[in-house]
């Protein structure tokens, strides 16, 4: 019975962030099937973990542990996804030909910008998801995926100029999508 | 400083995690610098695109239920089969919290009432989280505030002001009756991005009160008081934001 009230509590906790974790998890697995697979287990993962879940800011706390399935998940089934030597440098965006008019036109297409995302390596794919889409800051960035705060900043950075290279290009060559 | 420097710090400037020092620096770099400014436009317009509502994939409609079944399940909860005994036992055990929750609720009573914005701030982050898990978000779905006002009347002992943010980024998407601090309420959804920000407000007999920050579960509210009448604002939105949000709304007449 007092698991009873402990299940209660995690779903009022945890549940809430299903579109979160659906959304982080359907990104890097890239197919509708395989994110609910992980978005379920992460689920009875969390619940595991719940005990020593102290109250904090749980939806960080539920995306660590989607990111984590999610990547156990491509190290077995999409291992070829990850990327050996990832490039961290930070390259001094060029004056690309991109402008901000260009970029916003490609928006038009959403399906070019899904797919320019989707290109990315996992890796840059998942910093910009939580960076654009769930707002979080760099320090819960660099929780979620275990990396230092400046690696955060270096991903995003070169996610961003790939992004840019993508969504501009075939802007400029006439070529849509 | 330098072209070189800033390209080092754009992406921390565009992403507001700048320290005030570095943010200055940044400003006024960008101002004089026509090939920095546009890499900032382009950031900016980036964060547009990305962030738009049609590429955040929302899950399956039976997900949710299908997860909660699973959840059930592992951890040994099961609402559908129910002994007799284990239905007793239950009985037992419900009658028992109920006296331990009117005990402690009875202690908490004489203790001290100073603690209502404590206790109002559960209770707004729990009506909070109760509206995003049920299908019950809105009454009226509306992004018309002439079209939720009218929905209080009759309902409620007071008008409450429905403001229009929407070229600020709050969007209107509906209104509710709530039922807080032992008194029915308006609830008012708002969006900004994919948050969703209710905003409890009943009339008061209290004196303003400025902005005050509540936070529990990795929730955030906001709460003040104007003009006779109480504001709660609650959200998963970052605290910035749902702060300006509280600010633009103390400032509207």
């Amino acid at each position: 019975m007092l698991e009873k009230a402990e299940l209660a509590r995690f779903e009022q906790a945890v549940l809430p962030h299903l579109g979160a974790a659906y959304n982080l998890a359907r990104w890097i697995t890239r197919n509708d099937h395989d994110a609910e697979d992980v978005v379920q287990e992460s689920y009875l993962r969390a619940l595991k973990f719940f005990g020593g879940f102290r109250g904090e800011n749980s939806r960080p706390w539920l995306l660590t542990i989607v990111r984590n399935t999610c990547f156990t998940w491509l190290r077995q089934n999409r291992l070829s996804d990850l990327t050996t030597e990832l490039d961290e440098e930070i390259h001094h965006m060029e004056p690309a030909p991109g402008n901000p008019e260009s970029i916003l036109l490609a928006a038009a297409q959403s399906e070019l910008v899904r797919k320019a995302i989707e290109e990315l390596p996992p890796e840059f794919r998942e910093v910009i998801i939580l960076r654009e889409m769930e707002d979080l800051s760099y320090k819960e960035i660099a929780d979620i995926a275990s990396i230092p705060v400046g690696t955060v900043m270096s991903r995003l950075a070169r996610a961003r100029a790939r992004l840019q290279d993508l969504l501009s290009g075939p802007m400029t060559s006439g070529v849509s999508a | 400083m330098n072209c070189r420097e800033a390209q080092e710090l754009i992406h921390g400037f565009t992403d507001g995690e700048l320290d005030l020092v570095w943010n200055l620096q940044m400003e006024r770099h960008i101002h004089e610098c026509p090939s920095c400014c546009a890499t900032h436009e382009r950031l900016r317009a980036m964060h547009t695109v990305v962030s738009d509502n049609s590429l955040y994939f929302q899950p399956p409609a039976g997900l949710e239920g299908r997860l909660r079944t699973r959840l059930r399940k592992v951890s040994g909860v099961e609402d559908r089969v129910w002994t007799i005994s284990a239905s007793w036992r239950g009985i037992g055990i419900a009658a028992a919290l109920m006296l331990c929750i009117a005990g402690t609720w009875q202690v908490a009573m004489l203790r001290q009432r100073s603690s209502t914005a404590e206790t109002i701030g559960q209770e707004v982050v729990a009506s909070h989280v109760r509206s995003l898990m049920a299908t019950h978000l809105t009454d009226v779905p509306s992004s018309d505030h002439h079209t939720v006002k009218p929905l209080f009347n009759g309902k409620l002992d007071f008008s409450p002001v429905v403001a229009d943010l929407a070229d600020r980024g709050f969007v209107l998407d509906g209104g509710r009756l709530d039922y807080l601090d032992n008194r029915p309420v308006a609830a008012l959804v708002y969006r900004r991005r994919q948050h969703v920000i209710n905003l409890f407000t009943w009339p008061t007999s209290q004196p303003d009160l400025p902005i005050e920050a509540f936070d529990q579960q990795g929730y955030h509210a906001f709460h003040w008081t104007k003009s006779h009448v109480t504001y709660w604002a609650a959200s998963d939105l970052n605290p910035k934001e749902l702060r300006q949000f509280a600010e633009m709304l103390r400032n509207t007449e």
